[in-house]
């Protein structure tokens, strides 16, 4: 699991306009709906102080890493302000994947088979989600996870993408931890790896209390925590967003 | 709302005052909560800022302020701040800063209020603050403190010894009848007839002497007028008893008992400071009492031989016992053992002249530390010093006062004041010395300020006269009054070995025990927990000139001068009551189950009640012994050892 490469401007969303730009531009040429009135609700300049912006902390577990071939299980969201998460929006949907093959589910997730039998499929949860999302700069621990199977999911049910920004506490980390595996030599040197950037690790590095991991909701509020830590310690409430998303 | 808030919900539900929340509000209470992070040194709450949250901390630590900028209180996880505010529906008093990166849950004011309004032991909680919840906690008494641990074995069934809780003004009944001394013996006869009374209190006439002139009673006229057939125009001051023994209002009940059995009397007036209340009788204290072991004073002077005396020692342990389930306080059993242990070196030193003849020169036993302060408990070594009048040679008459001290000591530790560790006994050559000797000790060791030294003299200066030339005591006790208040090195000294010893209390309110040794995984309640409340208490109190010795008396003392911040006395009383309770209740389950008393406990055989309890009134005497760094100036090199 490698971050996502330091230098946010290569990202390729934001490398020729902003994503402000690129919602105006996505509203006007999807079909779905739901996808258009999430467009419409727009995003935020760049240029926005973090103080004045929505977020919402996104995690979802899936039955594995594959893009192609694993599926959701659930998705968890907490919206928060940059120093303050508030509960009373928090949501955690389990979701049933449409023929997917059997996977050893409860193993890490705790959610068995009886628990999907009975849950929606995601076209069911969809409109919903985005209603969520709408207005809102997404957080979340690894982006690629979040965004990569949002937008393979609506691609499959709509043929149509879902692209947003997102700012990455696991990004954010390694700006400042750049990741580094010392091979035989530099070891010797006394040269030592860099800090580990997975949420837990993370967390831990901002005083931040040990959360039971892979369960969506708790993720989300993890990385919400996460993310108002590292506002707290390096960034300040006038920072652009645009500074931070990828 | 989403219950699936697991990390949430399940560490709120697992602290007071959720904890006994049902578990729909808790769920309810999840939904609403808000989370905000703080860096280290980041202001939380700054004073006057709008009340809108309860805050619990969820990780982290976080200090509070008094409005002067002086440190209230240090909390961790799992602790609550804010509630008053919200509760006066007014502003922040007290700022809050983050010491640590904090993680903290918000709740939001109206969620409170519902949770205020509906359950009452979050409102009681809440209403409390450390100093308050000690407060209710000794209100509430014994029964509440350790479940069922203590058997209560009064046979009559009934909730504790009236004798022990009532102060003396609950005993009074009567308005005090009182004459002039210069009345005739017949005036006086008729007034007590008039009040149906036994005895007559006889007021001094003005001027800066005691209130009360003298006293008589009907056996006075039947033995000192009729038998002598005395005029009965002659004034009443002629037959009167003079140097009237008194107690105060506030006294219990109990200790006006052991001052009576101890000087014979059958009347003891009540003052209220200096104007006279009533007066007790036996029969009034017999009325209320309720068992007959209480007298055991009065057998410690009828007993002929040490051997005698030794026998008594299961009678104190179950004495002891007994006080302690009927519920008397710290102050009753303390003052109670003291007593007990003074007519005990009273009655061996009796019984020693009596046996090596009378004493080549006048001396003084001295008390010293514990049984000084009437604090004796089960546990206390014997401390003790022979003060000689200066006319001693020690080469011709020291083999007496050796043999005396030898008798003395040996007799006490058979009746169960053990040895002391230390060697402060009299049986010390260093101990057994004149006057003028002790003087300048004292000189010494509140002038030279050397302290290594003091650090096992501060017992010296818990010292009372309690056999022969009494008066020697009082003559170091003036010197001790005039000289230690204006010598500020000494007191800065006496100061910094008064922080020696810490609670056993962690940054985060966890015990702090020891880590190895036969008392492992234990703390001292002494070491830890009452002797720094006492070491305090004697340097504010010798700072102030003050003349009292038990650390109660000193604390009221200390409370009227400005050494203490305002309500600081108080919540030191409440500890030392609830600190010696406990200690107390270990030792005598101890000695209910037969075992050697110590004054170690392992916090899982406390209630959870005086877990809580206990790191309140230790968390008051930290912050006591914090501010006498500071007040005195210990600064540079002052130990803070653990």
């Amino acid at each position: 699991m490698r971050p996502r490469p330091r230098d946010h401007k290569q990202a390729p969303h934001t490398a020729a306009e902003d994503w402000q730009t690129r919602f105006n531009h996505l509203s006007r040429n999807v079909t779905d709906p739901r996808l258009k009135a999430f467009y419409r609700a727009s995003c935020v300049p760049a240029h926005t102080p973090v103080k004045k912006v929505n977020f919402m902390a996104l995690d979802l577990e899936t039955t594995g890493l594959d893009l192609e071939t694993d599926a959701i299980l659930s998705i968890g969201y907490i919206p928060l302000k940059f120093n303050r998460i508030c509960c009373s929006s928090a949501r955690n949907i389990i979701i049933r994947p449409g023929e997917s093959p059997e996977h050893p589910l409860a193993e890490i997730h705790g959610i068995t088979h009886s628990h999907l039998k009975n849950a929606p499929e995601f076209d069911n949860i969809l409109e919903d989600l985005l209603n969520a999302m709408a207005g809102h700069i997404i957080l979340a621990h690894y982006n690629t996870i979040e965004r990569g199977f949002l937008d393979r999911a609506c691609r499959e049910l709509l043929g149509q993408p879902l692209e947003f920004p997102v700012v990455d506490t696991m990004e954010l980390e390694a700006r400042i931890h750049t990741p580094f595996t010392p091979n035989t030599f530099q070891r010797w040197m006394g040269l030592s790896p860099s800090p580990s950037l997975r949420l837990s690790h993370s967390r831990e590095r901002y005083g931040l209390p040990r959360y039971t991991p892979h369960h969506a909701l708790t993720d989300a509020l993890a990385t919400a925590e996460l993310f108002m830590a590292q506002v707290a310690d390096r960034f300040s409430p006038e920072t652009p967003v645009g500074e931070l998303w990828i | 709302m989403e219950i699936e808030l697991f990390e949430i919900r399940n560490h709120i539900i697992s602290h007071p005052p959720f904890r006994h929340l049902p578990k729909e509000a808790v769920d309810e209470l999840v939904a609403h909560v808000q989370v905000a992070y703080f860096k280290s040194n980041a202001m939380i709450l700054e004073k006057g800022q709008a009340a809108e949250y309860l805050h619990f901390i969820r990780k982290g630590a976080v200090e509070i302020f008094r409005s002067s900028g002086e440190l209230l209180t240090r909390m961790g996880e799992g602790e609550c701040f804010g509630q008053f505010a919200l509760m006066r529906k007014k502003k922040v008093r007290y700022p809050a800063k983050a010491i640590e990166d904090t993680l903290i849950y918000l709740i939001p004011d109206d969620r409170f209020q519902i949770l205020y309004d509906r359950f009452d032991k979050f409102a009681d909680f809440m209403e409390e603050d450390n100093s308050i919840r000690l407060q209710h906690a000794l209100e509430q008494g014994p029964q509440r403190w350790n479940g069922n641990e203590i058997q209560t074995t009064s046979p009559s069934g009934h909730q504790g010894n009236p004798l022990l809780f009532s102060k003396l003004s609950t005993l009074l009944h009567s308005k005090i009848i009182t004459a002039s001394p210069a009345v005739t013996i017949q005036e006086a006869a008729r007034i007590m007839t008039r009040n149906r009374v036994s005895s007559l209190v006889l007021l001094a006439e003005t001027g800066s002497g005691p209130p009360i002139a003298g006293l008589i009673t009907d056996r006075d006229l039947r033995k000192r007028v009729i038998a002598r057939g005395m005029a009965l125009s002659a004034p009443v001051s002629d037959i009167m008893s003079r140097n009237i023994v008194t107690h105060q209002a506030g006294d219990f009940a109990f200790e006006a008992m052991l001052t009576m059995m101890r000087h014979n009397l059958h009347h003891l007036p009540i003052l209220d400071n200096d104007t006279p209340l009533g007066v007790v009788t036996v029969s009034d204290l017999i009325q209320y009492a309720s068992h007959g072991s209480i007298f055991i004073v009065g057998d410690i002077f009828r007993k002929k031989t040490v051997d005698e005396l030794a026998d008594l020692a299961p009678d104190i342990r179950r004495l002891f016992v007994q006080l302690v389930n009927e519920g008397a306080n710290a102050h009753t059993i303390g003052a109670a053992l003291s007593r007990i242990g003074v007519s005990l070196s009273q009655r061996l030193l009796q019984l020693g002249e009596k046996e090596l003849g009378p004493p080549p020169v006048p001396y003084c036993l001295l008390a010293l530390g514990a049984m000084a302060r009437d604090e004796l408990t089960l546990l206390t070594d014997q401390d003790n010093a022979f003060v000689l009048d200066d006319a001693f040679h020690p080469e011709s008459q020291d083999a007496y006062f050796k043999a005396l001290a030898r008798f003395l000591s040996d007799g006490l530790h058979r009746c169960g004041l053990h040895y002391c560790k230390g060697n402060i006994m009299a049986t010390n050559k260093q101990w057994r010395q004149p006057l003028s000797v002790w003087k300048s000790q004292f000189s010494d060791w509140i002038d030279n300020h050397d302290p290594r030294a003091l650090l096992n003299a501060s017992i010296f200066f818990d010292l009372d006269g309690i056999f022969g030339e009494t008066r020697f005591a009082d003559e170091l006790k003036h010197l001790i009054r005039t000289k230690a208040g204006d010598s500020p090195r000494f007191l800065t000294c006496l100061a910094r070995n008064a922080l020696l010893r810490r609670p056993p209390l962690g940054f985060f309110r966890q015990f702090v025990l020891e880590p190895d040794g036969a008392h492992k995984n234990t703390f001292n309640l002494k070491r830890r927990g009452t002797a720094p409340i006492c070491d305090l208490a004697r340097v504010h109190a010798l700072a102030c000139g003050s003349t009292k010795l038990n650390t109660e008396n000193r604390l009221e003392d200390i409370k009227k001068t400005d050494l203490l911040a305002e309500g600081v006395g108080d919540d030191l009383l409440d500890a030392l009551e609830f600190i010696s309770m406990v200690r107390i209740r270990n030792q005598a389950r101890q000695a209910e189950r037969k075992e050697a008393p110590h004054n170690n406990v392992h916090p899982s055989t406390l209630s959870a009640f005086e877990r809580r309890h206990l790191k309140d009134a230790f968390q008051i005497v930290a912050r006591a012994q914090d501010f006498l760094k500071f007040r005195y100036n210990t600064g540079r090199g002052s130990s803070n050892s653990r």
